[in-house]
């Protein structure tokens, strides 16, 4: 399963649990308008940890935080190349 | 010259309990009568230089300590017991922190300590004693405590706060008892239980760190082991070992940790004769109750009792204990009172009332903060662990840069359930699942790993960090 992959099954796996209503992604979306809140990307983060060994979010400086989808995405994808 | 009044020795109430034959304590190698102790000595001539002094036992066998313990009670004037793993630089502190005069060591090599002008080494063989004991002193008893950080704490107890908890009769008894426990003798758990055989006419059969929980458990049925304790995991260790059966005990005790619900069904279910407790001690509070209801936490009556034993009030949530069980004070210096102003421990063990019955939450100082928001990785642990394949699960923070940290377990599935291991995402839907149903979701999971053990720390509970 390719990174994106991975991510996005589970913001639609968190959001199902935690009873969000997960907006339609692309990589413009917000993830302030994601419908998601911060506990639920808490635990997308600590579970994408578990399946791709890495927490971007660990070491990054606040400035270097994803604003939308597909930066969030690539924060990942840079953190495992 | 007139001595002044003491109360009776450790040894004189172990004479005063009852006949001494046919009493043993039964260590992993070998063991002893307590009829043999009478006008026999493991500290020979060296015993009446020990009068009056501060003695640190430190010794590798259990069984030594314990007769050590029995003859230095009444002669030494404080009778520090070392758990076993304790660093040589802990040992140093507490040598200097006790004041300590005298080493009683059972190695032919003890470590040569600084500040400390005498190393008795025991005699294994029982020599006849030199002398009638005289019981001169009120010993203080010192326990060492496993610190959260540092050095570890000194915690002064009487002969009299030790026993007080102890009462004939308060458990079910046909015969003599056996009674055995997982915990190491030196520690408050283990003290209570050697204390128990030694002054309610039983035996006791010691726990060996180099011995197996199977056979540990195998040994302890083979002594036809009455009453036995230890911590809930010490427990969920022993179920999860095919040696479970090997006991058939009348009482079954669980201390040291919370006892959630799921562990006394299981133990209810394995020894389905037994009176199964889970007491309320810590080596500063001693024991505070005794719960024999089959049920997790404890009656809401028991707080606040005027005129009661044990006086138990809660502020903040945590559970404060005033009685003649507790400790004294602390050894040494920079350590906040053991008791505040009107006598009362703080457990620092925070309590939550639902209807008419208070349970454990956890430890004041193991609360995770998920994004402002407390939560105690035991009540996640009691909810886990309610899954019926589950055996123990250790609840824990991870560094979480959105709330700050979130939570993650660490899960022990049951061997004999049987779960496949291509299907362990089923349960690891099903335990968030059933923590959803019941707890904020700030508390639920944010990972499940599972397991084939968890890790005990050397007073046979969970290790957990900083704890």
């Amino acid at each position: 399963m390719s990174i994106r992959s991975t991510i996005l099954s589970q913001f639609v796996q968190v959001s199902r649990e935690q009873n969000k209503s997960l907006a339609s992604l692309s990589d413009s979306t917000l993830l302030l308008d994601s419908g998601l809140d911060s506990l639920c990307f808490a635990i997308i983060v600590a579970r994408l940890d578990d399946c791709l060994g890495v927490d971007p979010f660990e070491t990054a400086t606040d400035d270097k935080f994803p604003l939308t989808f597909g930066d969030f995405v690539k924060f990942y994808e840079d953190a495992a190349s | 010259m007139k001595m002044p009044q003491v109360e009776a020795s450790l040894w004189q109430l172990i004479a005063r309990a009852g006949d001494l034959r046919d009493r043993f304590l039964w260590s992993a190698e070998d063991g002893i009568a307590f009829g043999h102790l009478a006008g026999r000595s493991i500290l020979d001539t060296d015993l009446e230089l020990l009068a009056g002094s501060a003695v640190l036992v430190a010794t590798t066998r259990q069984l030594t300590a314990a007769l050590a313990a029995i003859e230095l009670d009444g002669v030494a004037r404080r009778l520090v017991l070392c758990p076993p793993d304790l660093s040589a630089e802990h040992i140093a502190a507490i040598v200097a922190a006790a004041d300590i005069d005298a080493l009683v060591t059972d190695e032919a090599s003890a470590t040569v300590l600084t500040g400390c002008a005498r190393t008795v080494r025991c005699n294994p063989k029982l020599a006849a004693a030199a002398q009638t004991r005289i019981n001169r002193h009120r010993t203080e008893w010192v326990l060492v405590t496993s610190g959260t950080t540092g050095l570890p704490k000194l915690v002064v107890h009487t002969l009299s706060s030790l026993t007080a908890p102890i009462r004939p009769g308060r458990v079910i008894s046909l015969g003599r008892p056996v009674w055995s426990t997982f915990y190491d003798i030196r520690r408050y758990g283990g003290l209570q239980v050697f204390l128990r055989a030694a002054l309610g006419a039983g035996s006791l059969v010691l726990s060996s760190p180099s011995e197996s929980t199977e056979d540990f458990l195998y040994r302890a049925g083979d002594r036809g082991v009455t009453h036995i304790s230890g911590t809930p995991s010490h427990w969920r260790g022993a179920l999860m070992s095919s040696a479970a059966n090997r006991i058939a005990p009348n009482y079954v005790r669980l201390s040291g940790e919370i006892a959630d619900q799921a562990i006394l069904d299981d133990l209810r279910s394995c020894y389905p004769g037994a009176a199964i407790g889970h007491a309320f001690a810590s080596t500063e509070a001693g024991v505070a109750f005794e719960v024999d209801d089959g049920l997790a936490g404890f009656p809401a009556a028991l707080i606040g009792r005027s005129g009661a034993e044990v006086d138990m009030k809660i502020e903040a949530d945590a559970l404060h204990i005033r009685s003649g069980r507790t400790a004294i004070c602390y050894l040494g210096d920079a350590i906040a009172p053991l008791r505040d102003r009107d006598g009362f421990v703080d457990t620092a063990d925070i309590v939550h009332r639902r209807d008419e019955r208070y349970y454990f939450a956890g430890r004041r100082d193991g609360v995770i903060n998920v994004g402002g928001l407390k939560v105690h990785p035991e009540e996640v642990e009691a909810v886990i662990n309610r899954h019926p394949a589950v055996r123990m699960s250790l609840v824990k923070h991870r560094k979480n840069r959105f709330t700050g940290a979130v939570v993650v377990a660490d899960v022990v599935v049951r061997a004999d359930r049987g779960w496949p291991a291509d299907q362990t995402g089923v349960l690891q839907s099903e335990i968030l699942e059933a923590c959803r149903q019941s707890l904020p979701r700030h508390k639920v999971p944010a990972t499940i790993r599972f397991v084939s053990s968890l890790n005990l720390g050397t007073a046979g509970k969970l290790a957990r960090l900083g704890a």
